[in-house]
């Protein structure tokens, strides 16, 4: 037994040897590699680590990431962030894409304040009242301000029909946003209706949608679910143009839509036909050569998490994850893959928006916005 | 709602009653056999659905060969998971082969996640199944035709095998009392077998068809139509062919329907189906057409 116990310890000591030299720092990536939105995880995380070839060290150690996949769901979001913190001791969390796993993730981090970027979560909740949860992306009170603002001027709508998805903290709040807005400017929302998470069948509400007779659909809601509706609304005589959110800019959009997503307008984070900063230039081309693809929205905003976290590590010149967030406030200026990124104190970044369009099977870009 | 618009909610949720009806036949039939909810069904619907797509969008085959490929190695399937799952549990109490039902869905649902990944394919529609035809500002996919024929087709099949032949004779008789059928000759096993065959290539049928009306395949696709199959053969009282395919029905039009009438209740979709199923229990426990078997 007690030779047993010795070596065990033996061993211990052998596996921590290494620690006391360049210990790497770790960083949680918590990401929905599965399940419902698994095409932005997936999208994110080849974007980080392209990210991390490219700038693999801060303070002379190496940058070790931990992924954790929450399949798409708030629970397993929570429990996975929970495992990130106590289990590998992250200084910091990149994650989640989307604002309902983001804001289940956030509580316990905040808790245990740790550090969280998200790429992607626009909903204002997701930062709202937390000191530790920051983002490198606009949120929805002015996506659906500028949508809005394209719906009236410039496709001349004077109507519109909503569709969103009531199991998502992202559409629920888009599709308001949307509606105060466009209402304020003069338009009337003439049918709402709702669906859950997981439905297929959506041609009852998109009957009442129809004889409700809109100028537009506005469908602020995630990229299978999109792709359903403009098919079934298609093969039902539903021609209005449809304008959807950030959240469609998924290629699954385009194969599973086919024809039916043509001229589908939508309010996003990134086209890489808008790189401006040095970063972003030399990021597209490695993440091109690397994986063969152009470079997409949701890897582009994975990258910017990155390389916001490594910088303000940098900057707070520890990996003590309190330091860290007195880092991210403090950005400023920072060149990020999709723009420039300066960090207000509520954790949210100013950041220019894009209009984009489905045209010939793919995503084209047509304006920048910006704020 | 004019006339137009009550007939194209009817056409619709005829549609999507039949896929419902289709799935929950298979359901009724192995619980008819073996009083076993096979909770791994609906993820058979999602298998089949996968090998019809790698069938087309691989290896490039016709999708006739594809889709009969599909249906065969479904079924097959079907045989090994009773087979390998369910006969060692068969003189287990129930409540183990329930288990394992349940284990067997998340396995293969799992197991698609491994191999295929999450993120959802799109399904080649086949020529024949594209398209719409407008009669009377009724909008009509040629799909939703073929739905509702194809399902018709297989329930008086389906019956007659029950209704009309020595082994569907067997299986009506497995139903009341497995030991005294036993006595009785009849191998009590090739006829589950013969079931399960049956009800899995049912839900391929009904697998192949819901993809090509929801194209998007992902390896939780059947989790959804496989709870609300299972719904409707209870709703028409399970261990019956024919209520399974009346629950279904009903089922898919009052889905359609309540959304139809009140967009504004749209949210509320399956808490008043679900709301609905309650109500019909609680006058008839047994189902629509369910008769109530002696113990």
């Amino acid at each position: 037994m007690l030779r047993i116990l010795s070596l065990v310890v033996v061993m211990c000591l052998a596996l921590a040897a290494p620690s006391w030299a360049a210990e790497p720092i770790p960083i949680g990536a918590l990401l929905p590699m599965t399940g419902v939105v698994a095409a932005y995880g997936q999208m994110g995380w080849s974007g980080v680590k392209v990210a991390q070839s490219m700038e693999p060290e801060a303070l002379g150690r190496k940058v070790e990431l931990k992924l954790v996949d929450t399949k798409s769901d708030k629970v397993e979001a929570a429990n996975a962030v929970s495992r990130l913190i106590e289990k590998e001791k992250v200084a910091a969390i990149l994650g989640e894409m989307i604002s309902g796993n983001t804001i289940a993730a956030s509580d316990a981090a905040e808790r245990s304040q740790i550090p969280v970027v998200s790429p992607t979560a626009t909903n204002p909740i997701v930062t709202q009242g937390k000191k530790y949860i920051f983002r490198v992306c606009f949120i929805d009170p002015d996506q659906g301000r500028i949508a809005a603002k394209l719906a009236k001027d410039e496709l001349k709508a004077k109507s519109a029909g909503l569709i969103y998805d009531i199991s998502q903290d992202y559409c629920v709040a888009l599709a308001a946003f949307f509606k105060k807005e466009f209402t304020q400017a003069g338009g009337t929302i003439v049918a709402e209706t709702k669906f859950k998470s997981g439905d297929r069948d959506f041609t009852p509400q998109l009957s009442s949608i129809k004889s409700a007779n809109p100028d537009i659909i506005y469908a602020p809601i995630y990229y299978t679910e999109a792709a359903l509706i403009a098919k079934q609304a298609r093969d039902m005589g539903l021609n209005a143009p449809i304008l959807a959110g950030d959240g469609v800019q998924a290629p699954e959009l385009i194969q599973l839509g086919g024809k039916a997503v043509e001229g589908v307008y939508f309010t996003a984070h990134f086209h890489k036909d808008m790189i401006s900063t040095e970063r972003g230039k030399k990021f597209a081309a490695i993440y091109e050569k690397d994986t063969g693809k152009a470079l997409d929205a949701f890897s582009a905003m994975g990258a910017d998490a990155y390389f916001v976290i490594l910088d303000a590590i940098k900057r707070a010149g520890s990996s003590d994850p309190k330091k860290i967030r007195e880092a991210l406030v403090a950005t400023k200026d920072f060149d990020g893959v999709t723009g420039k990124i300066s960090m207000q104190p509520d954790g949210n970044p100013i950041k220019a928006m894009v209009i984009n369009k489905v045209k010939d099977g793919q995503f084209v870009y047509v304006t920048t916005i910006t704020p | 709602m004019n006339y137009e618009a009550l007939v194209q909610h009817l056409m619709f949720g005829v549609t999507l009653g039949c896929l419902y009806g289709l799935v929950a036949i298979g359901y009724t039939m192995v619980y008819g056999v073996l009083r076993l909810i096979n909770f791994a069904h609906g993820d058979l619907l999602m298998v089949s659905a996968y090998i019809a797509f790698f069938g087309i969008a691989m290896f490039h085959l016709p999708w006739p060969v594809s889709f009969a490929g599909s249906v065969v190695l479904t079924g097959l399937l079907g045989i090994l998971i009773d087979r390998g799952a369910y006969k060692p549990l068969r003189t287990s109490p129930r409540i183990s082969a329930l288990i394992t039902a349940i284990g067997l869905s998340f396995l293969l649902e799992n197991l698609a996640l491994v191999i295929i990944g999450g993120r959802p394919k799109s399904f080649p529609m086949p020529s024949p199944f594209d398209g719409v035809f407008v009669a009377r500002g009724i909008h009509v996919p040629y799909l939703s035709l073929w739905v509702i024929g194809i399902t018709g087709v297989l329930l008086v099949i389906v019956l007659l095998i029950v209704h009309r032949t020595r082994v569907g004779m067997a299986m009506r008789a497995l139903s009341r009392d497995v030991e005294t059928v036993r006595l009785m000759g009849v191998d009590a096993d090739r006829v589950i077998s013969f079931t399960f065959v049956l009800g899995s290539a049912l839900a391929a049928a009904g697998g192949m068809m819901w993809c090509m009306k929801y194209p998007a395949l992902e390896p939780f696709m059947g989790v959804i139509p496989g709870l609300k199959a299972f719904v409707a053969a209870v709703l028409g009282g399970i261990g019956n062919v024919a209520g399974a395919a009346l629950g279904g029905l009903l089922l898919g039009l009052a889905e359609i329907l309540i959304v139809a009438i009140k967009p504004e209740w749209s949210g509320y979709r399956d808490a008043i189906a679900f709301g609905v199923l309650i109500a019909i229990l609680l006058t008839r426990p047994t189902g629509i057409l369910g008769e109530e078997l002696p113990e």
